[in-house]
Parts: C-alpha cells; sequence; structure tokens
C-alpha cells in the first residue's frame, strides 16, 4: 500500500523522509509554519519556503481522548475503535513551536522538555487504496 | 465623551431549549430587558446583535417593531456578545445616540464545537486530528500546571464551584452540584482535562439596555455604570487556540492586554474590584485567567482556591452565577451574560447567590478563538 500526505505542502518527502514545510522572513528571521507570504511578525510580505528541523523539544501537550468531529478529522471516529492520541508543540530550536500529533498516548511517558523527532502516524485509507498519514512527532531514543 | 449607565437586562434562561429557536431566546431576552428598563422598542435609537448560529439578528425588527432604528449585527468570535457591548458603549460615548441595546443569542449544535477549516488552506489540520479548541485548554492549563505548580484538585474545585453556584441560579443550565471525585473521575477528554471541567456549546439569550448616563434615573432607581469597555486581539508571540505554530518568542495574551487598557479607562486597580466573572471555557482556564486579569500572581491561584477565596462569601468571588462551565456557551450570548449577573450583583438582586458585604465594583472577562479578548468594567 502506497503512503501519501494529508497534504503535500506542508508534510512532504512522504513515503520516506517527513519534513515540514514552512517558511522564514529574509526581513526579520520569524519562521512560520505552515507556509504563508505574509509575516505577522514585522508586517512584510516575503516570507520565503524552507525545510523545517525534524528534531526538537517538547513544550507542552495533551491527550484526544474522544473521536473529532467528521469533518473535518479523516481519522477514526467510531467510539469502540476510536484510540486516544497525544497532541503537543514540539519546540524547533531557533525556528518555531510546530502544533503536532504525537505517537505516545500515555501521559505518565510524555513530560515537558522531552526530547522529540519527527515521524508520521496513519489516517486513512484514500479512494484509491492510499495510505493517508500527517506528521507526528516520536520520543528521541536519548531521552 | 459620555458616561453610559446600564438601566435594563433581560435574560432567556441557558441550556438547551428543544422547539425554541435561538431567535426566539434572543427576542424573549430583548422584550425582557425592555420591561426591566420600563422602556419600548420604540424608544431605541440603535441595536448591536449577535449570534454565530442562531441567525442574523438584525431581523428580529419584524418581530419587535419596524421602527427604522439602526441595527447593526456583530460576529467577532467568542467575543461576538462582548463587541456588541463595546459598539453600543462607543455609540452613547461619542454622544451619536442616548438610548440603544446590546443583544445577543445562540444555539449550538450538541458537542465540542466543530470547526470549519475548509477553504483556508487548514483542511489538513482539521484532517490530521488538531483544531480542536478542548486540545488548546488541554495544552495550556498542562504547561501552567508545569510552571505554576497548579494542582489536578485545584482544577476539580473550580469546578464543584461552578456547579453549586449555578445551583443557586434558576438562569443557568446545569444545577446539579458535583462532587471532586466526580469531577476527576469523569471522563478524560483532553489530558488534564475531564468532561465535568469543560463548559459545554449551548443556548440562550441576554439583552442590555443602555442609556446616556445623564438619563438613567428617567429609567431606574440603581444604575450600573459602565466605566470600562475593552475588545483586544493577540499579539505576535502569544499562545492562542487554533494555530498550528507558536513563535519561540513570548508575549502576553490579548486578555492582559484588554485588562491593563480596561483598568486604565475605569482609573481604578485590580484591589478595587469586589467581584468578577472570568472565561472559564473549563475549569483551568479560570485559574490562568485570574493571573492573567491582574488579580494575582501567577500560581498564588492554588492557594486562592484551595483556601475558598473566590467562593461566593470569599475574599475575591469568581464567577458567582456558575460560569460558562454551569451556563453552557451559546457564543453571541456569553460575554454578555457575565454582564447580565455583574448588574445583578451590583443591585443587590442576585438572591441566594448574592455576594454579601454590597459589592460597588464588578469586572467582566471573555477569551475565544482566534485569540481575541473583551474586559469590562462596571460600577455603581
Amino acid at each position: 500500500m502506497a503512503q501519501v500526505s494529508v497534504q503535500d505542502t506542508v508534510l512532504t518527502g512522504i513515503p520516506g523522509e517527513p519534513r515540514l514545510i514552512g517558511g522564514r522572513c529574509p526581513d526579520c528571521g520569524n519562521h512560520v509554519f505552515p507556509m504563508q507570504k505574509d509575516c505577522p511578525k514585522c508586517t512584510g510580505d516575503r516570507i520565503e519556503q524552507v525545510e523545517l528541523s525534524t528534531k526538537g523539544v517538547l513544550w507542552t501537550w495533551t491527550i484526544q481522548g474522544f473521536p473529532p468531529k467528521s469533518p473535518p478529522y479523516i481519522g477514526e471516529t467510531d467510539p469502540e475503535n476510536f484510540e486516544a492520541y497525544g497532541v503537543g508543540y514540539v519546540e524547533l530550536p531557533g525556528e518555531v513551536k510546530v502544533e503536532a500529533r504525537l505517537t505516545e498516548n500515555d501521559p505518565t511517558r510524555l513530560r515537558v522538555g522531552m526530547e522529540m523527532e519527527l515521524t508520521v502516524v496513519p489516517l486513512a485509507i484514500d479512494e484509491e487504496g492510499n495510505e493517508v498519514v500527517t506528521f507526528a512527532f516520536q520520543p528521541s531514543d536519548n531521552n | 465623551m459620555h458616561d453610559v449607565a446600564i438601566v435594563g437586562i433581560g435574560m432567556h434562561e441557558f441550556g438547551r431549549h428543544d422547539g425554541v429557536t435561538g431567535m426566539d431566546q434572543g427576542v424573549i431576552a430583548v422584550r425582557r430587558a425592555l420591561a426591566d428598563a420600563g422602556a419600548q422598542w420604540e424608544d431605541l435609537e440603535f441595536a448591536f446583535g449577535g449570534s454565530k448560529d442562531a441567525g442574523s439578528p438584525d431581523t428580529m425588527v419584524s418581530r419587535l417593531g419596524l421602527t427604522g432604528l439602526q441595527f447593526i449585527n456583530v460576529h467577532n468570535g467568542c467575543a461576538t456578545g462582548g463587541s456588541a457591548l463595546i459598539s453600543s458603549y462607543n455609540a452613547i460615548r461619542s454622544g451619536t445616540f442616548e438610548i440603544g441595546i446590546a443583544l445577543g443569542f445562540d444555539k449550538h449544535e450538541r458537542g465540542a464545537f466543530r470547526v470549519r477549516t475548509r477553504g483556508d488552506n487548514l483542511e489538513w489540520y482539521g484532517e490530521s486530528g488538531m483544531a480542536l479548541t478542548t486540545q488548546f485548554f488541554g495544552m495550556k492549563i498542562n504547561r501552567y500546571m508545569h510552571d505554576y505548580g497548579i494542582t489536578q484538585n485545584t482544577l476539580a474545585r473550580v469546578s464543584t464551584k461552578a456547579f453549586r453556584n449555578g445551583a443557586l441560579n434558576p438562569m443557568a443550565w446545569r444545577r446539579k452540584p458535583f462532587s471532586e471525585e466526580e469531577v476527576l473521575e469523569s471522563t478524560m477528554l483532553s489530558y488534564p482535562l475531564t468532561q465535568y471541567m469543560f463548559c459545554s456549546p449551548g443556548e440562550g439569550g441576554v439583552a442590555l439596555v443602555l442609556v446616556r448616563a445623564d438619563r438613567a434615573k428617567e429609567f431606574t432607581d440603581n444604575p450600573v455604570y459602565l466605566k470600562s469597555c475593552v475588545v483586544k486581539s493577540r499579539r505576535f508571540g502569544s499562545f492562542e487556540v487554533f494555530s498550528p505554530h507558536l513563535s519561540n518568542e513570548f508575549s502576553e495574551g490579548p486578555t492582559v492586554d484588554a485588562s491593563k487598557a480596561a483598568f486604565e479607562m475605569a482609573g481604578i486597580g485590580p484591589d478595587e474590584i469586589d467581584l468578577a466573572q472570568l472565561q472559564d471555557t473549563e475549569s483551568g482556564a479560570e485559574v490562568m485567567h485570574m493571573a492573567e486579569n491582574g488579580f494575582c500572581e501567577h500560581g498564588e491561584q492554588e492557594a486562592m482556591i484551595q483556601n475558598g477565596e473566590t467562593e461566593i462569601d470569599g475574599k475575591f468571588p469568581v464567577n458567582t452565577d456558575g460560569g460558562c462551565l454551569a451556563n453552557g456557551e451559546p457564543i453571541g450570548a456569553s460575554g454578555l451574560r457575565q454582564v447580565y449577573e455583574n448588574v445583578l450583583q451590583l443591585r443587590g438582586d442576585a438572591g441566594e447567590r448574592q455576594v454579601p458585604n454590597d459589592p460597588q465594583t464588578a469586572y467582566t472577562h471573555v477569551y475565544g478563538a482566534p485569540g481575541i479578548s473583551g474586559v469590562t468594567i462596571l460600577s455603581k
């Protein structure tokens, strides 16, 4: 089964090496995610596309304990089969804090400040039989 | 600049009302506010009305009277009610009008708010299982607890207070007290927040009749004055709901900005406020908003709440009507509900939940998507 990105202008390198596409303002150095031309910091409009770092530090987190409404969610919404999942902000040094799914859903195994790295998690199977994935962060081995 | 007084308040019960439209609830709130003021619909020179999901407020003229008044619809996220109020306030303050009404009503579908990310290049955000308000609140309080030592038991106490106060409020939706154990053991929706720590989208309507202060005594012996009314959006670096990214830089959120501006406008400080209604979308929000609005330092809430200081008979009563937790959140009406409660308290008409010792000043604060806060300060 082929893997496809939920949105290839946001999450690229699927399958294989996932990367998040953000932007950097050449005028003030501010980063954004996802990519947008306008800079909310300096009010310029010349932000350039960049690939963001794949490693960062967990800044805060929660556990999504109930199925989100569908639409918009395309993952599992049947309460019988739904599995809670983590969501957090991962601070990418010198760039931004990215909001992302976490591979971990056990509160006792998540803590502010732990090292995280980019990966993907499956959401759904599309009409062509592809596995749709979105980006997620997992705890690094060196925690 | 003219001073502004609130001379009439009206509310339709918050909750779930099958067979009653949101518009019906708005019209009932208006009729009750007019009756309270002893005014007629045809006396009003303007109206600002807000509703997110229950129709265009201005169409209510076909039921209340086609008098030709200036009626402007307001839609401003969770600060919709607050924005109707600030618009009304400015209309009188500027001298344009002498009397008008701020109103809001709503009726939302059951369950958490459904976020529509379609059409703004953020489809993937909702499709991926993010873009939920509940997640933002869970993540904000989780970080706050880490930074300032707030415990989950304190979050539970905020909820038990809300439902206890709600039980004393005939207009509230949820009027059954819960124990701390019941709150803590209810379904974990978004760690560390459980089901009974969250408010729900609901239904209801509120209307406030405002007049130029020099005409207040024509309508009531008991006017309440609007000393300040502020709405602020977010600045770069603040931590807000629906943010696919946050800056690594930090700045205070719109609540801090709105609060400072409101105190400056009123010419008083936080220590001169006798009671407050603070946005409690969930119990952690009430905790954080106590500090963000200047009523304590970050972290002091733990002892204040454990010591009962925010109870109706405490040193600083917060959310005396049960807040969003007990009333639910009909977006168009929610911020106006807080002002309604403060007017009742300052009039001494809050019945079983009356704050003792004749309060003279009261504060309201709303917060919501996409990073907006509204604050008012009222005085006798």
